[in-house]
């Protein structure tokens, strides 16, 4: 199939089908290169199956899915990783509890076997905002924003194109989530990346995504803007839904 | 290099300057956390205190460990024999320091055998899961099915009685549950995070297993495996007892005891010293593996 | 008052001296819902522990005074503690897997609960806990009665988790984070439903959360706590209008769903707010 040259993400038709449940039922969606696209809904609505999928990590998957004009296939690929990384929500269960911080950004490197293994480390740290003190450290040392900021590094240390980000501030206090999410829009301006992003909060996601996805019961129910979004202009009941949730001080 | 390792605030800095330092940290913390927990230290020095037994048993014998007395049988302990002489007035304390070395050697050979297999056997079934699961487990089951001492038996007594062959038939007899427990670590790592992490990295199944999951079951493998020693000694000394392990006249533990059974009620002390030896060795390796167990809790990361 | 705290400081062993969670936090509490919301560590769910004497072993409380009812809860006796604890307070938890017996069926647990204060027949408490359960908002009462607690959801067990806290009819809730681990619709019905049942029966209800918002909405009071003290107490209808600098930063570093702004302000920690 034919793709405007500009998305660097397309999702066509994804369907994931767990043992006795749909659990993704034909999602379609594209985000152009340098773009951020955000995904929100209920646990269970699918939405980081999709995300999965795209990461290579759930092969079990129809469709078609493309990432920087290169069709993925089911199986792991190599070139994924150039192209592909992924943040996860839970920066205590995302960092291997006996490996130093060192130890998980060169690991990508030495599969990789990519050479210049010192500086690269010391210029992610630098990207992210750690110090080059907290190079040799455990996970367990590490407060959980610091712990986000090393996987974030982790993430980025391959130079990939494309950051997936699942729910990445929802395990963190408010004010560490407000770094986090200042360090991604700069890391996204500075590396030109384009983001896919998971939540179930509707204003982190509309805080960094200016395209955000509804998804609900494995459907994507519902694609608009941001500013639709904050202006209440839903067309689909479960997003109307979905905001009205939304709690803000007035 | 070897001086900062007895430097304190160099071990326990927070922020390490090279992963040399961060590992020797760790370890550190580790000693010092096995360190605080007293039955522990005490089965860890016996457990010392044992080896260099072994190894210095030509320095601390004081008789030849074969050599016979008739004149001189089943004497209690004095001056001359401090722990007495046997049915043949051979030295039992000279015996039991070269028994040491068998006994012990043994053990690590089961281990040292055994552990590799069950951690591979059970981290391969964990991490493939489906086909490779199915069978790997149901090779162990298999194995699990028989009473472990009728099981090396046979094999001891198919091929032929030895230490050689007891290694081998312990070994059978006590792999399965390594691979049991390696298969339940790893069905709980593998779907961690920080492995699908390494996975995106484009590791291989064969480096996930070796680098990432493996040194993360190692921990509870190495405290089942101190507190099986004192099984495995009792069970070599089983095996020495009924004849088929150490053959006379190797002052193998369980067959000094096999040998003097005969002895028991007029001359009680020459088996019970053995005795005594199998006791204290399997008390000194259970008490430093529940120490272990403590001091490598995963909560303390 | 039901609930009088004043002067709490919890405090752990360190390596050097003692590690101070909570220093002195006074706070009181009627037949309202008082909200107690603060960061991870800021000490707020060791402050509603202790309360209930339930802090971990080598924590060791001081307080001018704590007490329940008028009871004081760090004088106390074990059998006194053991008639507040489970009767006349309440406490819910923010996952009921851990809350739940894994292997008596919901029904079971509340029944039993339901019998820890009254007196009655097994078949007086099954009766008591089904129509607990319909209190609770549960559809199929009769059904969710018999299953266990892996039978279900998240937002089910939790209202399971809250029928047997009400069952003893206490006189006090202490909510930890009921609904963190919720959808947020799942999350909205279950404050809703025990803004009806604190308010029906006249109880007074400390709900700790990190989400400002959420206690904005839901409480009549806030205590706002930063690394163990209460920096700002304020009626939740004039969150909005908070005075601490720590409560303004908390507010302002949230992105908004109706207020966008290009960058989060960062929060910059003035030493100032532990003096």
């Amino acid at each position: 199939m034919s793709t405007p040259a500009n998305s660097m993400i397309v999702v066509d038709d994804l369907r994931v089908r767990f043992a006795d449940f749909d659990a993704v039922r034909g999602v379609s969606f594209r985000v152009p290169a340098g773009g951020s696209f955000g995904i929100v809904g209920e646990s269970g609505s699918g939405k980081s199956t999709v995300m999965r999928a795209l990461a290579g990590l759930n092969t079990v998957w129809d469709g078609y899915l493309e990432v920087a004009g290169r069709p993925l296939g089911r199986g792991p690929s190599p070139d994924l990783f150039r192209l592909v990384q992924m943040v996860f929500q839970d920066p205590y269960g995302s960092l291997h509890p006996r490996q130093t911080v060192d130890r998980a950004l060169s690991e990508p490197l030495l599969i990789q076997g990519l050479g210049d293994i010192d500086r690269r480390i010391r210029r992610i740290l630098d990207d992210v905002a750690l110090p080059a003190t907290a190079r040799y450290r455990y996970p367990h040392q590490l407060s959980g924003g610091q712990r986000q900021r090393v996987a974030i590094a982790r993430a980025l240390i391959s130079e990939p194109s494309v950051l997936l980000l699942d729910e990445p501030t929802s395990a963190l206090d408010v004010s560490v989530q407000a770094e986090i999410l200042n360090l991604l829009a700069d890391l996204r301006e500075e590396h030109g990346l384009t983001y896919l992003m998971v939540s179930h909060n509707l204003a982190v996601v509309a805080h960094l995504c200016p395209t955000v996805g509804v998804m609900s019961n494995g459907e994507m129910v519902e694609i608009l803007s941001a500013e639709d979004l904050r202006a209440g202009r839903t067309q689909s009941p479960q997003t109307t839904r979905l905001r009205a949730l939304s709690t803000e001080l007035g | 290099m070897t001086a900062r390792l007895f430097d304190r605030a160099w071990l326990l800095s927070d922020s390490p300057q090279s992963r040399t330092q961060a590992a020797w940290g760790r370890r550190y913390r580790l000693w010092r956390d096995f360190r605080a927990n007293r039955p522990a230290l005490i089965g860890f020095v016996t457990v010392m205190a044992l080896l260099l037994c072994a190894i210095f048993a030509p320095l601390l014998a004081t008789h030849d460990p074969v050599a016979q007395n008739l004149g001189q049988r089943l004497q209690p302990p004095s001056a001359a024999h401090w722990l007495g002489t046997d049915e043949l007035g051979r030295d039992v304390y000279s015996r039991l320091l070269y028994g040491a070395r068998i006994t012990l050697g043994m053990v690590l050979a089961v281990v040292a055998l055994v552990a590799p297999v069950g951690l591979a056997i059970g981290c391969i079934a964990g991490y493939y899961r489906g086909i490779a699961d199915v069978v790997l487990m149901r090779v162990t089951d298999v194995f699990l099915a028989f009473p472990r001492l009728i099981l090396a038996l046979a094999f001891v007594a198919a091929i032929k009685p030895g230490m050689t062959s007891a290694v081998i038939a312990i070994a059978l007899t006590t792999w399965p549950p390594y691979a049991r427990l390696a298969r339940a670590e790893t069905l709980t790592i593998r779907d961690a995070d920080y492995i699908a992490a390494v996975r995106m990295a484009g590791a291989s199944p064969g480096r996930i297993i070796l680098r990432h999951i493996m040194p993360l079951c190692l921990g509870s493998l190495i405290v089942r495996v101190t507190l099986d020693m004192s099984s495995i000694i009792i069970f070599a000394a089983s095996l020495g007892f009924l004849g088929m392990g150490a053959q006379a006249p190797s002052p193998e533990w369980g067959t000094m005891i096999a040998t003097a059974r005969r002895f028991l009620l007029d001359q009680w002390w020459v088996p019970l010293i053995p005795g005594i030896a199998i006791l204290v060795a399997s008390l000194a390796f259970n008490m430093m593996g529940d120490g272990l167990r403590d001091a490598l809790d995963p909560k303390q990361g | 008052m039901l609930v009088e705290i004043s002067g709490l400081t919890v405090s752990f062993p360190a390596r050097q001296g003692r590690h101070v969670a909570v220093r002195d936090v006074s706070m009181t509490l009627g037949t309202e819902k008082l909200g107690i919301v603060g960061e991870s560590g800021s000490g707020k769910s060791l402050t509603a522990r202790a309360l209930l004497r339930l802090l971990p072993p080598a924590a060791e409380a001081t307080a001018k005074a704590l007490r329940f009812d008028g009871i004081d809860v760090l004088a106390a006796s074990e059998k006194q503690m053991g008639q507040i604890r489970g009767r006349r307070a309440g406490l819910i938890l923010q996952d009921p897997k851990f809350s739940l017996n894994p292997i008596m069926t919901a029904g079971d647990q509340i029944a039993e609960a339901w019998r820890n204060r009254r007196k009655g027949s097994r078949r007086e408490a099954r009766e008591a806990a089904i129509d607990l359960l319909a209190q609770v908002q549960i559809r199929d009462p009769r059904r969710v009665a018999d299953a266990y607690p892996h039978e279900l959801s998240g937002g089910m067990g939790q209202r399971v988790m809250i029928a047997m806290m009400l069952a003893p009819d206490p006189e006090l809730l202490i909510a930890d984070e009921p609904t963190s681990a919720l959808d947020a619709s799942v999350q909205a019905e279950i404050l809703k439903l025990m803004e009806d049942l604190v308010s029906r029966r006249n109880m007074g209800l400390m709900l700790i959360s990190h989400d400002l918002p959420l206690v904005g909405h839901f409480c009549d009071r806030v205590a706002v706590m930063y690394a163990g003290r209460v920096v700002e107490e304020l009626a939740a209808s004039e969150l909005a209008k908070a005075q601490h600098p720590y409560t303004r930063a908390l507010l302002d570093c949230m992105p908004s769903l109706t207020h966008p702004r290009p960058r989060l302000p960062v929060m910059v920690r003035d030493p100032a707010w532990l003096a």
